[in-house]
Protein backbone atom coordinates (compact mmCIF):
# COMPACT_ATOMS: atom_id res chain seq x y z
CA UNK A 1 0.00 0.00 0.00
CA UNK A 2 1.59 2.96 -0.94
CA UNK A 3 1.22 5.75 1.49
CA UNK A 4 -0.79 9.26 0.69
CA UNK A 5 0.38 12.11 -0.35
CA UNK A 6 -2.48 14.49 -0.21
CA UNK A 7 -4.99 13.82 3.32
CA UNK A 8 -7.80 15.93 3.71
CA UNK A 9 -9.75 15.78 6.37
CA UNK A 10 -13.69 17.43 7.40
CA UNK A 11 -12.51 20.40 4.77
CA UNK A 12 -15.61 22.95 4.12
CA UNK A 13 -14.62 26.52 2.33
CA UNK A 14 -17.01 29.49 2.19
CA UNK A 15 -16.88 32.26 0.00
CA UNK A 16 -18.69 35.30 1.55
CA UNK A 17 -20.60 32.84 3.73
CA UNK A 18 -21.55 30.91 0.72
CA UNK A 19 -20.30 27.36 1.42
CA UNK A 20 -18.61 25.92 -1.83
CA UNK A 21 -17.14 23.19 -0.50
CA UNK A 22 -18.57 21.13 2.52
CA UNK A 23 -17.00 18.55 5.13
CA UNK A 24 -15.05 17.11 2.20
CA UNK A 25 -12.55 14.13 2.97
CA UNK A 26 -10.03 12.59 0.28
CA UNK A 27 -6.97 10.83 0.78
CA UNK A 28 -4.53 10.21 -2.74
CA UNK A 29 -2.25 7.52 -2.59
CA UNK A 30 1.26 8.25 -4.16
CA UNK A 31 1.20 7.82 -7.47
CA UNK A 32 -2.10 8.38 -8.17
CA UNK A 33 -3.68 9.64 -11.57
CA UNK A 34 -6.85 11.40 -10.07
CA UNK A 35 -9.32 12.95 -12.51
CA UNK A 36 -11.77 15.81 -10.47
CA UNK A 37 -14.76 16.47 -12.48
CA UNK A 38 -18.13 18.12 -11.21
CA UNK A 39 -20.29 21.28 -12.57
CA UNK A 40 -18.96 24.41 -13.35
CA UNK A 41 -19.35 26.31 -10.09
CA UNK A 42 -19.33 22.79 -8.01
CA UNK A 43 -15.90 23.68 -6.04
CA UNK A 44 -13.30 21.70 -8.27
CA UNK A 45 -10.86 24.67 -8.87
CA UNK A 46 -11.62 26.03 -4.90
CA UNK A 47 -9.96 22.83 -3.93
CA UNK A 48 -7.14 22.53 -5.96
CA UNK A 49 -6.82 26.13 -4.60
CA UNK A 50 -6.89 24.83 -1.39
CA UNK A 51 -4.38 22.11 -2.11
CA UNK A 52 -2.47 24.42 -3.59
CA UNK A 53 -2.10 26.46 -0.43
CA UNK A 54 -3.49 29.90 -2.44
CA UNK A 55 -6.58 29.57 -0.92
CA UNK A 56 -7.22 29.11 3.20
CA UNK A 57 -9.76 26.23 4.36
CA UNK A 58 -12.43 27.89 6.50
CA UNK A 59 -12.58 24.32 8.56
CA UNK A 60 -10.71 20.90 8.74
CA UNK A 61 -7.54 19.95 7.64
CA UNK A 62 -5.25 19.72 4.68
CA UNK A 63 -1.77 18.13 4.37
CA UNK A 64 0.17 18.03 1.26
CA UNK A 65 3.27 15.56 1.66
CA UNK A 66 2.86 15.69 5.50
CA UNK A 67 2.99 19.67 4.89
CA UNK A 68 0.08 22.40 5.29
CA UNK A 69 -0.32 23.40 1.15
CA UNK A 70 1.84 26.17 0.31
CA UNK A 71 5.00 24.92 2.70
CA UNK A 72 6.67 22.69 -0.03
CA UNK A 73 6.40 24.46 -3.17
CA UNK A 74 9.40 22.68 -4.96
CA UNK A 75 7.26 19.37 -5.12
CA UNK A 76 4.29 20.73 -6.49
CA UNK A 77 3.55 21.99 -10.42
CA UNK A 78 0.32 23.71 -11.55
CA UNK A 79 -1.11 24.52 -14.51
CA UNK A 80 -4.27 26.90 -13.88
CA UNK A 81 -6.90 27.69 -15.93
CA UNK A 82 -5.55 29.75 -19.31
CA UNK A 83 -8.06 32.62 -18.41
CA UNK A 84 -6.17 33.36 -15.08
CA UNK A 85 -3.25 34.46 -16.34
CA UNK A 86 -2.48 37.94 -18.10
CA UNK A 87 -2.12 37.68 -22.25
CA UNK A 88 -0.93 41.01 -22.87
CA UNK A 89 1.77 40.75 -19.84
CA UNK A 90 5.56 41.72 -21.76
CA UNK A 91 7.62 38.69 -20.75
CA UNK A 92 8.83 35.97 -22.98
CA UNK A 93 7.81 32.31 -23.86
CA UNK A 94 11.22 30.90 -21.49
CA UNK A 95 10.94 33.19 -19.20
CA UNK A 96 7.48 32.23 -18.41
CA UNK A 97 8.41 28.78 -18.08
CA UNK A 98 11.39 29.67 -15.85
CA UNK A 99 9.24 30.76 -12.85
CA UNK A 100 8.12 27.10 -12.73
CA UNK A 101 11.18 26.77 -11.16
CA UNK A 102 10.84 29.46 -8.61
CA UNK A 103 9.98 26.96 -5.97
CA UNK A 104 12.91 25.46 -6.06
CA UNK A 105 15.09 28.28 -5.61
CA UNK A 106 15.19 30.05 -2.38
CA UNK A 107 13.88 33.46 -1.87
CA UNK A 108 17.40 35.01 -2.72
CA UNK A 109 18.60 32.17 -5.21
CA UNK A 110 19.27 33.14 -8.88
CA UNK A 111 18.32 30.89 -11.68
CA UNK A 112 21.08 28.08 -12.52
CA UNK A 113 22.06 26.73 -15.85
CA UNK A 114 20.11 23.27 -14.41
CA UNK A 115 16.58 25.69 -14.24
CA UNK A 116 17.73 26.98 -17.56
CA UNK A 117 17.75 23.73 -19.30
CA UNK A 118 14.72 22.26 -16.91
CA UNK A 119 12.82 25.01 -18.56
CA UNK A 120 14.34 24.03 -22.27
CA UNK A 121 13.16 20.57 -22.31
CA UNK A 122 9.82 21.57 -20.90
CA UNK A 123 9.53 23.65 -23.86
CA UNK A 124 10.74 20.83 -26.09
CA UNK A 125 8.13 18.37 -24.07
CA UNK A 126 5.10 20.49 -25.64
CA UNK A 127 7.16 20.66 -28.61
CA UNK A 128 7.12 24.85 -28.44
CA UNK A 129 11.13 25.03 -28.18
CA UNK A 130 11.48 27.92 -31.27
CA UNK A 131 9.15 30.04 -29.35
CA UNK A 132 11.06 30.64 -26.52
CA UNK A 133 12.12 34.13 -27.70
CA UNK A 134 8.48 34.95 -28.13
CA UNK A 135 6.70 36.83 -26.01
CA UNK A 136 3.87 35.56 -24.88
CA UNK A 137 1.36 38.04 -26.35
CA UNK A 138 2.37 36.86 -29.54
CA UNK A 139 0.96 33.30 -29.25
CA UNK A 140 -2.49 32.22 -29.70
CA UNK A 141 -4.57 30.46 -26.71
CA UNK A 142 -3.82 27.13 -27.67
CA UNK A 143 0.20 27.69 -27.35
CA UNK A 144 0.01 29.60 -24.31
CA UNK A 145 -2.05 27.01 -22.57
CA UNK A 146 1.15 24.72 -23.75
CA UNK A 147 3.79 27.49 -22.35
CA UNK A 148 1.32 27.00 -19.10
CA UNK A 149 1.76 23.50 -19.11
CA UNK A 150 5.56 23.16 -19.84
CA UNK A 151 6.05 25.95 -16.81
CA UNK A 152 4.71 23.30 -14.74
CA UNK A 153 6.33 20.51 -15.83
CA UNK A 154 9.61 22.54 -15.57
CA UNK A 155 9.31 22.16 -11.24
CA UNK A 156 9.71 18.51 -12.18
CA UNK A 157 6.91 17.73 -9.45
CA UNK A 158 6.35 15.07 -7.56
CA UNK A 159 2.47 16.59 -7.43
CA UNK A 160 0.94 17.44 -10.40
CA UNK A 161 -2.32 20.11 -10.96
CA UNK A 162 -4.08 20.70 -13.49
CA UNK A 163 -7.20 22.76 -13.92
CA UNK A 164 -8.65 22.34 -17.52
CA UNK A 165 -5.06 22.09 -19.03
CA UNK A 166 -6.60 21.06 -22.61
CA UNK A 167 -9.09 23.46 -22.46
CA UNK A 168 -7.61 25.59 -25.48
CA UNK A 169 -5.08 23.25 -26.97
CA UNK A 170 -5.54 21.88 -30.43
CA UNK A 171 -6.40 18.66 -31.38
CA UNK A 172 -2.91 17.27 -32.14
CA UNK A 173 -1.01 17.87 -28.70
CA UNK A 174 -4.20 16.60 -27.30
CA UNK A 175 -3.50 13.03 -26.92
CA UNK A 176 -0.10 13.40 -27.28
CA UNK A 177 0.12 15.42 -23.83
CA UNK A 178 -2.21 12.81 -22.19
CA UNK A 179 0.40 10.52 -23.01
CA UNK A 180 3.21 12.56 -21.69
CA UNK A 181 1.31 12.57 -18.12
CA UNK A 182 0.37 9.01 -18.62
CA UNK A 183 4.71 8.79 -18.31
CA UNK A 184 5.01 11.03 -15.54
CA UNK A 185 2.53 9.00 -13.59
CA UNK A 186 4.49 5.85 -14.87
CA UNK A 187 7.18 7.08 -13.36
CA UNK A 188 5.98 7.75 -10.07
CA UNK A 189 3.93 11.41 -10.06
CA UNK A 190 0.74 11.76 -8.22
CA UNK A 191 -1.32 13.59 -11.19
CA UNK A 192 -4.98 15.52 -10.20
CA UNK A 193 -6.89 16.86 -13.41
CA UNK A 194 -9.54 18.58 -13.20
CA UNK A 195 -11.10 18.23 -17.29
CA UNK A 196 -14.44 17.77 -18.90
CA UNK A 197 -12.28 15.36 -21.76
CA UNK A 198 -13.59 12.02 -20.48
CA UNK A 199 -13.11 10.02 -23.72
CA UNK A 200 -9.40 10.40 -23.19
CA UNK A 201 -8.78 10.45 -19.98
CA UNK A 202 -11.07 6.95 -18.89
CA UNK A 203 -7.71 5.25 -20.68
CA UNK A 204 -5.45 6.68 -18.15
CA UNK A 205 -7.00 7.75 -15.09
CA UNK A 206 -6.81 5.47 -11.84
CA UNK A 207 -9.74 7.18 -9.97
CA UNK A 208 -12.04 9.64 -9.97
CA UNK A 209 -13.29 12.09 -7.56
CA UNK A 210 -16.74 13.84 -8.34
CA UNK A 211 -16.74 17.36 -6.55
CA UNK A 212 -20.25 18.86 -5.74
CA UNK A 213 -20.07 20.68 -2.52
CA UNK A 214 -18.97 17.20 -1.03
CA UNK A 215 -16.72 15.06 -2.47
CA UNK A 216 -17.05 11.37 -4.12
CA UNK A 217 -13.95 9.22 -4.30
CA UNK A 218 -14.34 6.30 -6.81
CA UNK A 219 -11.02 4.06 -6.58
CA UNK A 220 -10.43 2.07 -9.41
CA UNK A 221 -8.51 -0.80 -9.93
CA UNK A 222 -8.62 -1.02 -13.35
CA UNK A 223 -9.93 1.14 -15.72
CA UNK A 224 -13.44 -0.95 -17.07
CA UNK A 225 -17.13 -0.21 -18.76
CA UNK A 226 -17.60 -0.03 -14.66
CA UNK A 227 -15.93 2.64 -13.93
CA UNK A 228 -16.89 5.02 -16.91
CA UNK A 229 -20.73 4.25 -15.51
CA UNK A 230 -19.31 5.62 -12.43
CA UNK A 231 -18.07 8.52 -13.90
CA UNK A 232 -20.74 9.16 -15.63
CA UNK A 233 -23.06 9.07 -12.35
CA UNK A 234 -21.07 12.07 -11.39
CA UNK A 235 -23.62 15.26 -11.50
CA UNK A 236 -21.68 16.59 -14.62
CA UNK A 237 -23.25 19.28 -16.65
CA UNK A 238 -23.52 18.52 -20.46
CA UNK A 239 -20.51 17.69 -22.36
CA UNK A 240 -20.18 19.90 -25.30
CA UNK A 241 -17.18 19.16 -27.14
CA UNK A 242 -15.12 16.56 -29.42
CA UNK A 243 -16.50 13.40 -29.96
CA UNK A 244 -18.32 12.54 -26.72
CA UNK A 245 -21.54 11.92 -26.48
CA UNK A 246 -24.11 14.40 -25.05
CA UNK A 247 -26.07 13.34 -22.05
CA UNK A 248 -27.59 14.40 -18.97
CA UNK A 249 -26.72 13.23 -16.02
CA UNK A 250 -28.30 12.20 -13.04
CA UNK A 251 -27.57 13.01 -9.42
CA UNK A 252 -25.89 10.45 -6.73
CA UNK B 1 22.25 76.12 -26.55
CA UNK B 2 24.32 74.97 -23.59
CA UNK B 3 24.29 78.25 -21.59
CA UNK B 4 21.47 76.99 -19.87
CA UNK B 5 24.03 74.62 -18.11
CA UNK B 6 25.47 77.81 -16.15
CA UNK B 7 22.78 78.33 -14.06
CA UNK B 8 23.06 76.03 -10.72
CA UNK B 9 19.34 75.99 -10.45
CA UNK B 10 18.82 74.21 -14.02
CA UNK B 11 21.59 71.68 -13.81
CA UNK B 12 20.09 71.12 -10.32
CA UNK B 13 16.34 70.87 -12.39
CA UNK B 14 18.00 68.50 -15.08
CA UNK B 15 19.69 66.25 -12.73
CA UNK B 16 16.24 65.65 -10.77
CA UNK B 17 14.58 65.06 -14.23
CA UNK B 18 16.94 62.19 -14.32
CA UNK B 19 17.49 60.84 -11.14
CA UNK B 20 13.18 60.98 -11.14
CA UNK B 21 12.68 58.92 -14.25
CA UNK B 22 14.71 56.16 -13.19
CA UNK B 23 11.95 55.52 -10.25
CA UNK B 24 9.65 56.22 -12.96
CA UNK B 25 10.52 53.90 -15.35
CA UNK B 26 10.88 50.87 -12.80
CA UNK B 27 8.19 51.84 -11.16
CA UNK B 28 6.04 53.29 -13.57
CA UNK B 29 6.07 49.48 -15.76
CA UNK B 30 5.04 47.83 -12.16
CA UNK B 31 2.26 49.87 -11.78
CA UNK B 32 1.01 49.54 -15.74
CA UNK B 33 1.28 46.12 -15.82
CA UNK B 34 -0.31 45.57 -12.20
CA UNK B 35 -3.07 48.09 -12.67
CA UNK B 36 -2.26 50.28 -10.00
CA UNK B 37 -2.53 53.42 -12.24
CA UNK B 38 -5.90 54.55 -9.67
CA UNK B 39 -4.23 53.80 -6.42
CA UNK B 40 -1.10 55.77 -7.61
CA UNK B 41 -3.06 58.84 -8.26
CA UNK B 42 -5.14 58.07 -4.58
CA UNK B 43 -1.73 58.06 -3.04
CA UNK B 44 -0.37 61.34 -5.13
CA UNK B 45 -3.30 63.71 -4.03
CA UNK B 46 -3.48 62.30 -0.31
CA UNK B 47 0.08 63.06 0.34
CA UNK B 48 -1.15 67.10 -0.01
CA UNK B 49 -2.62 65.97 3.04
CA UNK B 50 0.57 65.82 4.79
CA UNK B 51 2.02 68.86 3.05
CA UNK B 52 -0.70 70.63 4.64
CA UNK B 53 -0.16 69.35 8.27
CA UNK B 54 3.50 69.76 7.53
CA UNK B 55 2.88 73.89 7.39
CA UNK B 56 0.40 73.20 9.38
CA UNK B 57 2.26 71.63 12.49
CA UNK B 58 5.84 72.73 11.47
CA UNK B 59 7.62 70.44 10.01
CA UNK B 60 9.27 70.13 6.64
CA UNK B 61 6.53 69.35 3.88
CA UNK B 62 8.55 66.81 2.25
CA UNK B 63 8.63 64.52 5.21
CA UNK B 64 4.49 65.80 5.63
CA UNK B 65 4.28 64.52 1.80
CA UNK B 66 6.40 60.94 2.66
CA UNK B 67 4.23 60.40 5.50
CA UNK B 68 0.69 61.02 4.25
CA UNK B 69 2.12 59.11 0.73
CA UNK B 70 3.18 55.91 3.12
CA UNK B 71 -0.08 55.83 5.55
CA UNK B 72 -2.38 56.62 2.01
CA UNK B 73 -0.53 53.40 0.23
CA UNK B 74 -0.66 51.27 3.06
CA UNK B 75 -4.44 51.81 3.49
CA UNK B 76 -5.25 51.28 -0.28
CA UNK B 77 -3.23 48.20 -0.17
CA UNK B 78 -5.36 47.37 2.81
CA UNK B 79 -9.08 48.12 0.84
CA UNK B 80 -8.05 46.88 -2.27
CA UNK B 81 -6.72 43.34 -1.02
CA UNK B 82 -9.37 42.88 1.69
CA UNK B 83 -12.73 44.14 -0.24
CA UNK B 84 -11.91 44.26 -3.97
CA UNK B 85 -14.85 45.17 -5.23
CA UNK B 86 -15.53 48.75 -3.93
CA UNK B 87 -11.83 48.89 -3.49
CA UNK B 88 -11.63 51.69 -5.96
CA UNK B 89 -14.78 53.50 -4.85
CA UNK B 90 -12.58 53.59 -0.95
CA UNK B 91 -9.23 54.71 -2.99
CA UNK B 92 -11.44 57.64 -4.86
CA UNK B 93 -12.63 58.91 -1.15
CA UNK B 94 -8.85 58.52 0.23
CA UNK B 95 -7.84 60.83 -2.87
CA UNK B 96 -10.41 63.54 -2.09
CA UNK B 97 -10.23 63.13 1.81
CA UNK B 98 -6.36 63.72 1.90
CA UNK B 99 -6.48 66.53 -0.85
CA UNK B 100 -9.24 68.44 1.35
CA UNK B 101 -7.45 68.08 4.70
CA UNK B 102 -4.30 69.69 3.07
CA UNK B 103 -6.27 72.65 1.93
CA UNK B 104 -8.05 73.04 5.27
CA UNK B 105 -5.01 72.98 7.35
CA UNK B 106 -3.12 75.35 5.01
CA UNK B 107 -6.26 77.60 5.83
CA UNK B 108 -5.33 76.86 8.96
CA UNK B 109 -2.08 77.91 9.14
CA UNK B 110 -1.57 80.95 10.37
CA UNK B 111 1.10 83.45 8.15
CA UNK B 112 2.07 83.60 4.67
CA UNK B 113 0.19 81.91 2.22
CA UNK B 114 1.62 78.63 0.64
CA UNK B 115 1.99 78.80 -2.94
CA UNK B 116 -0.36 75.53 -3.40
CA UNK B 117 0.51 75.86 -7.47
CA UNK B 118 4.34 74.55 -6.81
CA UNK B 119 2.89 71.44 -4.90
CA UNK B 120 0.42 70.77 -7.84
CA UNK B 121 2.39 71.42 -10.69
CA UNK B 122 5.97 71.12 -9.01
CA UNK B 123 8.95 73.36 -8.21
CA UNK B 124 11.60 71.80 -9.94
CA UNK B 125 13.75 75.06 -10.71
CA UNK B 126 13.67 75.51 -6.82
CA UNK B 127 15.28 71.76 -6.31
CA UNK B 128 17.73 72.20 -3.44
CA UNK B 129 20.80 70.05 -3.93
CA UNK B 130 20.05 68.37 -0.39
CA UNK B 131 16.93 66.70 -2.03
CA UNK B 132 19.16 65.70 -5.12
CA UNK B 133 20.60 63.39 -2.47
CA UNK B 134 17.70 62.04 -0.95
CA UNK B 135 16.19 61.67 -4.58
CA UNK B 136 19.82 59.65 -5.71
CA UNK B 137 19.27 57.51 -2.55
CA UNK B 138 15.86 56.88 -3.12
CA UNK B 139 16.25 56.14 -6.99
CA UNK B 140 19.37 53.32 -5.74
CA UNK B 141 16.84 51.66 -3.02
CA UNK B 142 13.80 51.83 -5.84
CA UNK B 143 16.23 49.84 -8.42
CA UNK B 144 18.07 47.77 -5.55
CA UNK B 145 14.92 46.32 -4.00
CA UNK B 146 13.52 45.63 -7.86
CA UNK B 147 17.05 44.07 -8.49
CA UNK B 148 16.50 41.49 -5.44
CA UNK B 149 13.06 40.60 -6.01
CA UNK B 150 12.25 40.47 -9.22
CA UNK B 151 11.98 37.05 -10.38
CA UNK B 152 9.08 37.55 -7.45
CA UNK B 153 7.45 40.94 -8.64
CA UNK B 154 7.65 39.11 -12.43
CA UNK B 155 6.02 36.22 -10.89
CA UNK B 156 3.30 37.74 -9.17
CA UNK B 157 2.36 40.22 -11.77
CA UNK B 158 1.76 38.00 -14.15
CA UNK B 159 0.43 35.61 -12.69
CA UNK B 160 -0.50 36.10 -9.28
CA UNK B 161 -2.42 32.33 -8.24
CA UNK B 162 0.50 30.38 -9.73
CA UNK B 163 3.42 32.89 -7.70
CA UNK B 164 1.53 32.10 -4.38
CA UNK B 165 1.26 28.13 -5.69
CA UNK B 166 5.57 28.74 -6.00
CA UNK B 167 5.39 29.75 -3.02
CA UNK B 168 5.93 33.61 -3.61
CA UNK B 169 5.33 35.85 -0.60
CA UNK B 170 2.54 38.05 -2.60
CA UNK B 171 0.26 40.10 -0.08
CA UNK B 172 4.17 41.38 1.76
CA UNK B 173 5.51 41.99 -2.01
CA UNK B 174 1.98 43.91 -3.10
CA UNK B 175 2.53 45.92 -0.02
CA UNK B 176 6.47 46.53 -0.70
CA UNK B 177 5.68 47.56 -4.53
CA UNK B 178 2.65 49.88 -2.47
CA UNK B 179 5.89 51.73 -0.20
CA UNK B 180 7.78 51.79 -3.04
CA UNK B 181 5.04 53.32 -5.68
CA UNK B 182 4.74 55.86 -2.16
CA UNK B 183 8.78 56.73 -2.61
CA UNK B 184 8.70 57.14 -6.02
CA UNK B 185 5.55 59.82 -6.28
CA UNK B 186 6.90 61.81 -3.37
CA UNK B 187 10.14 62.15 -5.43
CA UNK B 188 8.37 63.24 -8.50
CA UNK B 189 5.95 65.60 -7.07
CA UNK B 190 9.00 67.67 -6.66
CA UNK B 191 9.54 67.46 -10.21
CA UNK B 192 6.13 68.04 -12.25
CA UNK B 193 3.77 68.14 -8.96
CA UNK B 194 1.39 65.87 -7.08
CA UNK B 195 -1.57 66.30 -10.32
CA UNK B 196 1.02 65.05 -13.06
CA UNK B 197 2.53 62.62 -11.75
CA UNK B 198 0.30 59.83 -13.28
CA UNK B 199 1.77 61.40 -16.39
CA UNK B 200 5.53 60.33 -15.50
CA UNK B 201 4.07 56.94 -14.56
CA UNK B 202 2.52 55.93 -16.81
CA UNK B 203 2.94 57.49 -20.47
CA UNK B 204 6.92 56.46 -20.84
CA UNK B 205 5.78 52.29 -19.22
CA UNK B 206 3.13 52.54 -22.01
CA UNK B 207 5.10 53.32 -24.70
CA UNK B 208 7.94 51.14 -23.34
CA UNK B 209 5.70 47.87 -23.13
CA UNK B 210 4.75 48.43 -27.16
CA UNK B 211 8.50 47.86 -27.74
CA UNK B 212 9.14 45.29 -24.82
CA UNK B 213 8.82 41.51 -25.02
CA UNK B 214 10.20 40.82 -21.51
CA UNK B 215 9.32 43.51 -18.11
CA UNK B 216 12.83 43.99 -17.57
CA UNK B 217 13.48 45.78 -21.23
CA UNK B 218 9.80 47.46 -20.37
CA UNK B 219 11.33 48.85 -17.33
CA UNK B 220 14.56 49.89 -18.88
CA UNK B 221 13.10 51.74 -21.83
CA UNK B 222 10.71 53.32 -19.14
CA UNK B 223 13.65 54.95 -17.97
CA UNK B 224 15.35 56.36 -21.17
CA UNK B 225 12.08 57.52 -22.68
CA UNK B 226 11.39 59.16 -19.26
CA UNK B 227 14.75 60.94 -19.41
CA UNK B 228 14.18 61.64 -22.92
CA UNK B 229 10.67 63.55 -21.73
CA UNK B 230 11.75 65.29 -18.41
CA UNK B 231 15.37 66.72 -19.74
CA UNK B 232 13.47 68.04 -23.51
CA UNK B 233 10.87 69.46 -21.42
CA UNK B 234 12.66 70.97 -19.05
CA UNK B 235 14.79 72.97 -22.16
CA UNK B 236 11.89 73.59 -24.01
CA UNK B 237 10.10 75.23 -20.69
CA UNK B 238 13.52 77.38 -20.16
CA UNK B 239 13.55 78.57 -23.44
CA UNK B 240 9.94 79.07 -24.00
CA UNK B 241 9.37 80.32 -20.32
CA UNK B 242 6.84 77.80 -19.90
CA UNK B 243 5.94 75.98 -16.62
CA UNK B 244 8.70 73.19 -16.33
CA UNK B 245 6.56 69.90 -15.03
CA UNK B 246 3.54 70.84 -17.55
CA UNK B 247 5.79 71.04 -20.28
CA UNK B 248 7.33 67.86 -19.37
CA UNK B 249 3.95 66.28 -19.43
CA UNK B 250 2.67 67.90 -22.83
CA UNK B 251 6.39 66.13 -24.30
CA UNK B 252 5.47 63.51 -22.63
CA UNK B 253 2.16 63.46 -24.40
CA UNK B 254 3.48 64.57 -28.16
CA UNK B 255 5.51 61.27 -27.87
CA UNK B 256 2.91 59.40 -26.83
CA UNK B 257 0.07 60.58 -29.56
CA UNK B 258 3.07 60.04 -31.95
CA UNK B 259 3.49 56.58 -30.80
CA UNK B 260 -0.10 55.17 -31.60
CA UNK B 261 0.56 56.08 -34.69
CA UNK B 262 3.49 53.83 -35.63
CA UNK B 263 3.22 49.79 -35.61
CA UNK B 264 4.23 48.01 -32.87
CA UNK B 265 7.86 46.30 -33.22
CA UNK B 266 7.32 43.27 -35.24
CA UNK B 267 7.25 40.72 -32.70
CA UNK B 268 8.00 37.49 -34.60
CA UNK B 269 11.71 38.46 -35.62
CA UNK B 270 12.37 37.94 -31.96
CA UNK B 271 11.24 34.05 -33.32
CA UNK B 272 14.74 33.92 -35.03
CA UNK B 273 16.74 35.22 -32.65
CA UNK B 274 16.81 31.35 -30.90
CA UNK B 275 18.99 29.38 -28.74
Amino acid sequence: MSQSVIEVSALSFAYNQHPVLENINMQVAQGEFLAVLGPNGGGKTTLMRILLGVLQPSRGEVRVMGSAPGHLPHVVGYVPQSQSTGEKFPITVLETVLLGRLGHLGRWGRFSKTDQQLARQALEDVDMQEYAWRSIGSLSGGQRQRVLIARALAARPQILFLDEPTAAVDQAFHSRFYDLLKEMNESGTTILVISHDLSVLSSHVKAVACVNKNLYYHHAAEISQEMLEKVYHCPVELITHGDVPHRVLRHH
Amino acid sequence: MLEILQYDFMRNALLAGFLVSIACGIIGAMVVVNRLVFISGGIAHASYGGIGLAFFAGFPPSLGAGLAALISALTMGLVSHSRKHRADTVIGVIWAVGMSMGIILLDLTPGYRVDLMSYLFGSILMVPTSALWTMAGLSLFITALMLIFYKDFLAMSHDEEFARAVGVPVTALYFLLLVMVAMTVVMTIQVVGLILVIALLTIPSYIAEKYSSSLKQMMLLAVVISIIFTQTGIWLAFYLDLTTGATIVLVAAAAFIISGLLPERMIKDKAKHKS
